[in-house]
C-alpha cells in the first residue's frame, strides 16, 4: 500500500527555490491499476521517483508498505527497490555500449540469480514486451527508440515486481506497440501487481482503473475511471 | 552480490569501454616503466663504475706526476703530463717505506700493434712482475713479466684479453706469435684473464711489456706515469700516505706540500670522487623518473576524474535497480585494482625490456631492483586506486536521482 501524506518537494539552485510539488496526499491499494495525467512539468516525474524510492521529499511523508520511506537506510532501500519495485524512466537510462539482455538481466544481477536464470528471465521479459529476439544481442545504444523504451519496460519487469512505476511508458511506441504493452500491464495487474503510470494521453489512462489528474504539483481530480479499455493478450 | 558476478561487471565494465581503459592503462604502464628503467640504468651505469674502481686492486696508493686533481690516476695513470716521477723515486719509496706494503711501477703509452697484417691502438704499460699483486691481475695462460726480463730489457708482451682477440681472433693461442710495437718485434708471453669494463674503462684492451724495455724503446729517459703501493694492512694506509708524501717532497727538494709536483691518493680517495659523481648522476635520473611517475599519475588520475560524469549516471542507475553502497564500491574498487595491475604488469615488462635493451647497447649492466617496481607499481596503483575509487565511492553516497542527474 503506498501512503503519500502531504508531500512536497522544493529544488533549490543557488537562492532559488522551485517549488514543484506543493502538498500532494493520496493512497494507492495494493493492486490498484492508477494513471497520473497532468500537463508537461507539472510535476509527475518528481512524483513518481518519490514513490519509486528513488528521491526523498522536502517534507511530507511517504509510506511504503506501511513503513516510512524516509526511516529507511540506504541500504534497505536498495533492498526495497530490488524486490519490491520496477521502474521505467521517462528517458529510459539503460546502459551505454552494453546489450540489450545483459542490460534486462541487471537487476537480477544484484538480486543474486544464477547467470542461466537470469538469461532466460531477460529473455521472457523482452519477449513480453514484443521485442525481436534478433536484437537481443545488440548494443542498447544500437537501437530504435521505441526499442530502447521496449527494453527499458522488461528491465522493469523482470525481477517480478509488486509495484510497477512506468513513466510515459509508451511515449515512444506506435498504436500496437503500445497495446502490447498496455496488454502486458492490465495482465500484470490481473495477477495483483499494483500498477502506476504516467502518461498524456487519454486513450493511454483510460487502460487504468482511476486516474490522479496533477497541476502545478497538486492534485486537480482523482476519479475512478468508469470505462476501462480492456486489452486481451 | 556474487563474487563472481561483481567481477564479470567491473571486467564487462572495462571492456565496454577500450578507448578509455587503454588510455588509462598507458598512462600506468608509462609511469611505471621510465620509472624502472631510469632507475635500473642508473643503478647499473653506478655498479659498472665501482666494479671498475674495485678492480684496480686493493688497499692501494697511487702516485702520479704533476699536481691533477681528481680521476687522473683511474682514468688514464697520469699519461701525458709532467715528467717528475721516475724510476729512482720508485726504488727510493719501496726501500723506506717501513710499514708492510709492495710497489708497483708503470709507464704508459700508446702504441700501434701489429701482428699478420691486422693492428690495433692500444694502452701499452711498461711495467714490473709485482704488477700482478698490486692491482690483483690474473695471467690465464702463459706468464706475466719477470724480474729477469725487466733487467735484460727483453721484448716480450703480455696482452689483455680484448688486444689479443684484435690481433689474433676472438679466443685464439697467441704465446709465442710475434707483435710488432711501434717498429720493435716483441713475443707473446702470456694473456691475461678478463678484468671486465667497457667503453673507456675496458681494463681488457691493454699490452704490457718490461719497465726496462719500455723506457728503452718507447718512451725515453727514466720517467714513470704511476707508482701503486699497496699497502699490506689497511691500517697503515694513511701512515704509508704521509711516509710517500714526505719521502718524495725530500727528493724533489720541495718545502712545501702545497708546491707538490706530484699526486698522493688512496683508493678511498678515489671511490669517494667516483660515488660523488655517480651519485649526481642517479639523483638526476631519479629526478626525471619522479617528473615521468607524476606525469604518468596525472595521466590516470585525468582519465579516472574525466569519466566520472558518465560512471556517476551509471551509478545512479545500478542504484535504482537495487544495487547497494558496498556493490558499487566493490565493483569501482576491483576495476581500478584491475585496471591498474594489468597496466603495472605491462609498465614492468617495458621498464624491464628497456633496461635490457640500455644494458645491450650501452654495455651497462642495468639490473632492475625490486625496491623500484614496487615504488613505480606504489605510486601508480596507489593514484589509480584513488582517483578510482574515490570519486565512485562519493557518487554511491548521492540519492539515484541525484547520481542520474549529474552533470
Ligand atoms: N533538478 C531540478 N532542479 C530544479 N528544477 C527541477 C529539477 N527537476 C525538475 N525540476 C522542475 O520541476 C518541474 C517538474 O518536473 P517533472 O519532471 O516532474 O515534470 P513532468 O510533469 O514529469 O513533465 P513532463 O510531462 O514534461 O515529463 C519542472 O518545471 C522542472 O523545471
Ligand atoms: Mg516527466
Amino acid at each position: 500500500m503506498i501512503e503519500c501524506i502531504a508531500i512536497k518537494k522544493t529544488y533549490v539552485s543557488g537562492d532559488m527555490e522551485t517549488p514543484v510539488l506543493k502538498g500532494v496526499s493520496f493512497t494507492i491499494n495494493d493492486g490498484e491499476f492508477v494513471a497520473i495525467m497532468g500537463p508537461s512539468g507539472s510535476g509527475k516525474s518528481t512524483l513518481m521517483h518519490i514513490l519509486g524510492a528513488l528521491d526523498t521529499p522536502t517534507s511530507g511523508d511517504y509510506k511504503l508498505d506501511g513503513k516510512s520511506v524516509a526511516q529507511l537506510s540506504d541500504d534497505e532501500l536498495a533492498d526495497v527497490r530490488k524486490n519490491k519495485i520496477g521502474f521505467v524512466f521517462q528517458s529510459f537510462n539503460l546502459l551505454s555500449r552494453t546489450s540489450v539482455l545483459r542490460n534486462v538481466a541487471l537487476p537480477l544481477v544484484y538480486a543474486e540469480l544464477p547467470e542461466d536464470e537470469r538469461d532466460a528471465r531477460a529473455a521472457a521479459a523482452l519477449k513480453a514486451v514484443g521485442m525481436d529476439e534478433s536484437r537481443f544481442h545488440h548494443l542498447s545504444n544500437q537501437i530504435s527508440g521505441g526499442q530502447m523504451q521496449r527494453v527499458a519496460i522488461a528491465r522493469a519487469l523482470v525481477n517480478d515486481p509488486s509495484l510497477l512505476l512506468a513513466d510515459e511508458p509508451t511515449g515512444n511506441l506506435d498504436t500496437r506497440t503500445g497495446d502490447i504493452v498496455l496488454g502486458t500491464f492490465q495482465k500484470l495487474h490481473e495477477s495483483g501487481r499494483t500498477i502506476i503510470l504516467i502518461t498524456h494521453e487519454p486513450y493511454v489512462a483510460e487502460h487504468a482503473d482511476r486516474i490522479i489528474t496533477i497541476k502545478d504539483g497538486e492534485i486537480v481530480s482523482d476519479t475512478k475511471n468508469p470505462h476501462v479499455r480492456s486489452i486481451k493478450i | 552480490m556474487k563474487t563472481k558476478d561483481l567481477i564479470s561487471e567491473s571486467y564487462s565494465a572495462l571492456t565496454v569501454n577500450k578507448v578509455r581503459t587503454g588510455l588509462t592503462m598507458l598512462g600506468i604502464v608509462i609511469g611505471i616503466g621510465s620509472v624502472i628503467a631510469m632507475v635500473s640504468v642508473g643503478q647499473g651505469a653506478k655498479n659498472s663504475i665501482e666494479a671498475s674502481i674495485q678492480s684496480i686492486g686493493s688497499n692501494l696508493i697511487l702516485i702520479s706526476p704533476g699536481s691533477t686533481r681528481g680521476l687522473g690516476a683511474l682514468v688514464s695513470s697520469g699519461r701525458g703530463s709532467s715528467q717528475t716521477l721516475t724510476l729512482e723515486d720508485g726504488h727510493a719509496l719501496d726501500k723506506q717505506i717501513s710499514f708492510g706494503h709492495t710497489t708497483e711501477m708503470e709507464t704508459s703509452t700508446r702504441g700501434q700493434l701489429i701482428a699478420k697484417g691486422k693492428n690495433t691502438n692500444t694502452r701499452v704499460i711498461g711495467t714490473i712482475a709485482s704488477y700482478t699483486t698490486v692491482r690483483s691481475l690474473e695471467i690465464d695462460t702463459g706468464a706475466f713479466i719477470s724480474d729477469e726480463q725487466d733487467r735484460t730489457s727483453a721484448k716480450v708482451v703480455v696482452l689483455g684479453p680484448t688486444t689479443r682477440d684484435d690481433l689474433f681472433g676472438v679466443g685464439s693461442e697467441a704465446i709465442g706469435q710475434t707483435v710488432r710495437i711501434n717498429g720493435n718485434t716483441f713475443r707473446v708471453i702470456g694473456i691475461t684473464k678478463s678484468k671486465g669494463g667497457s667503453g673507456f674503462l675496458n681494463q681488457d684492451d691493454v699490452a704490457f711489456i718490461p719497465l726496462t724495455t719500455a723506457q728503452h724503446y718507447l718512451v725515453g729517459g727514466s720517467y714513470l706515469t704511476t707508482i701503486a703501493v699497496q699497502a699490506a694492512s689497511s691500517d697503515d694506509m694513511p701512515s704509508i700516505q704521509d711516509e710517500v708524501n714526505s719521502i718524495l717532497l725530500q727528493r724533489h727538494h720541495i718545502n712545501d706540500a702545497l708546491q707538490a709536483d706530484f699526486t698522493v691518493q688512496n683508493q678511498a680517495d678515489i671511490v669517494a670522487t667516483a660515488s660523488t659523481i655517480t651519485g649526481t648522476f642517479t639523483t638526476l635520473l631519479a629526478a626525471i623518473a619522479s617528473i615521468s611517475l607524476l606525469v604518468g599519475g596525472i595521466g590516470i588520475m585525468n582519465m579516472m576524474l574525466t569519466t566520472v560524469t558518465e560512471r556517476t549516471r551509471e551509478i545512479g542507475l545500478r542504484k535504482a535497480i537495487g544495487a547497494k553502497r558496498a556493490d558499487i564500491s566493490s565493483q569501482f574498487l576491483i576495476e581500478a585494482v584491475m585496471l591498474t595491475f594489468a597496466g603495472g604488469a605491462l609498465g614492468v615488462v617495458l621498464g624491464w625490456g628497456i633496461s635490457a635493451v640500455v644494458s645491450k647497447f650501452a654495455g651497462i649492466a642495468a639490473n632492475v631492483t625490486i625496491s623500484s617496481v614496487l615504488l613505480a607499481f606504489g605510486v601508480s596503483a596507489g593514484i589509480g586506486i584513488v582517483f578510482g575509487y574515490y570519486p565512485a565511492r562519493r557518487a554511491s553516497l548521492l540519492n539515484p536521482i541525484e547520481a542520474l542527474r549529474f552533470e
